[in-house]
């Protein structure tokens, strides 16, 4: 049994491919670069950012933020040229705009949603123990008294 | 009424599932639909000798095929690419993409070229410029260099039948 979870082990590790890294001399620029290749999604594994991804595309992605770092162009051309080419899909945090509205929106929506129904069972929870009679109360109250004899 | 709420609740959770169902996550739609398309000079893949730029299709209706020799789902829809290809009705360029000039040209000489050229892509460049993301793709660009239809993933003969034709035959009649 340990053998085995020994090679399975070992084959784990066989099977993920080396990801290149680039050197920098400025540790600002390795800095940014980091940022920027994590906050860009891979459009062939669509849950992965390009730091992360083994796909050849995001290969391309990253040597491309590395050559564009190298330029002296800032964060938010970069940004830029990968939009103008795959859409703001590309974005793990897509801008503020009306179409992408509901996006942003819908968290604080569902909160205040679940607040206002929580808020609602709450107060039907309390009208329901004002219903209770005169002739209830004293049974209760009754119960209650036994109880602590 | 006290069931109302919760299956209100529960008709919309389906029509948004349902709806979720019929969206496909890989189709990214792409921001250069209606823009210019993106310029490059690279070496035709027959004639290396020679270079291909957008540039020269201008004043004709065009479509650009992505394919490469590695590309699984290309080999599927090359059989359909071909026999539309052949009816003439538009010209097909071909972008090799990311793929050896040899493996490229054995593969069509294997399965049939469809092309009036290819375009040798090797180190994706182009690719990167037109926002390839998953080959086969199929731009199509009218008479002013402006791609007007992308397709993202291998052709079929009711993608060509029903959008392609038809917008083809559309942008054949518009002013260059």
């Amino acid at each position: 049994m340990k053998i085995l979870l020994f090679l399975l082990v070992l084959f784990c590790h066989s099977s993920q491919a080396e990801i290149k890294v680039y050197d920098f001399k400025d540790p600002v620029l390795e800095q940014r670069y980091q940022g920027l290749t994590e906050e860009l999604r891979c459009l062939v594994c669509q849950n992965q950012n390009i730091a992360d991804s083994h796909a050849e595309l995001a290969q391309d992605l990253r040597s491309k933020v590395y050559e564009m770092l190298n330029q002296g162009q800032s964060d938010a051309q970069i940004i830029e040229y990968m939009t103008n080419r795959y859409g703001d899909f590309v974005l793990y945090r897509p801008p503020l705009k009306s179409k992408t509205m509901i996006l942003w929106l819908a968290p604080l929506l569902t909160v205040v949603l679940g607040g206002l129904g929580f808020w609602a069972v709450l107060r039907r929870r309390d009208q329901v123990q004002e219903h209770l009679t005169d002739a209830e109360r004293q049974r209760i109250k009754d119960l209650l008294d036994r109880k602590s004899e | 009424m006290r069931y109302l709420i919760p299956l209100g609740a529960f008709i919309v959770l389906v029509i948004f599932l349902a709806i979720g169902l019929k969206l496909d996550p890989k189709e990214v739609p792409s921001p250069l639909i209606d823009k210019p398309a993106p310029q490059f000079s690279l070496p035709q893949l027959h004639a290396p000798d020679k270079t291909f730029s957008p540039e020269q299709m201008k004043g004709k209706v065009w479509l650009l095929n992505v394919w490469a020799s590695w590309c699984v789902s290309c080999r599927q829809e090359h059989v359909y690419l071909t026999e539309f290809a052949r009816t003439g009705v538009v010209d097909v360029v071909g972008l090799n993409y990311k793929d050896e000039p040899e493996d490229g040209k054995q593969w069509l000489s294997q399965l049939g070229n469809p092309y009036v050229l290819s375009i040798s892509d090797r180190e994706g460049s182009a690719g990167l410029d037109w926002g390839v993301y998953g080959v086969p793709e199929t731009f199509v660009i009218d008479k002013k260099g402006v791609i007007r239809h992308k397709q993202t993933g291998p052709v079929d003969p009711e993608v060509l039948q029903t959008v392609i034709l038809p917008l083809v035959q559309k942008l054949n009649g518009e002013a260059s």
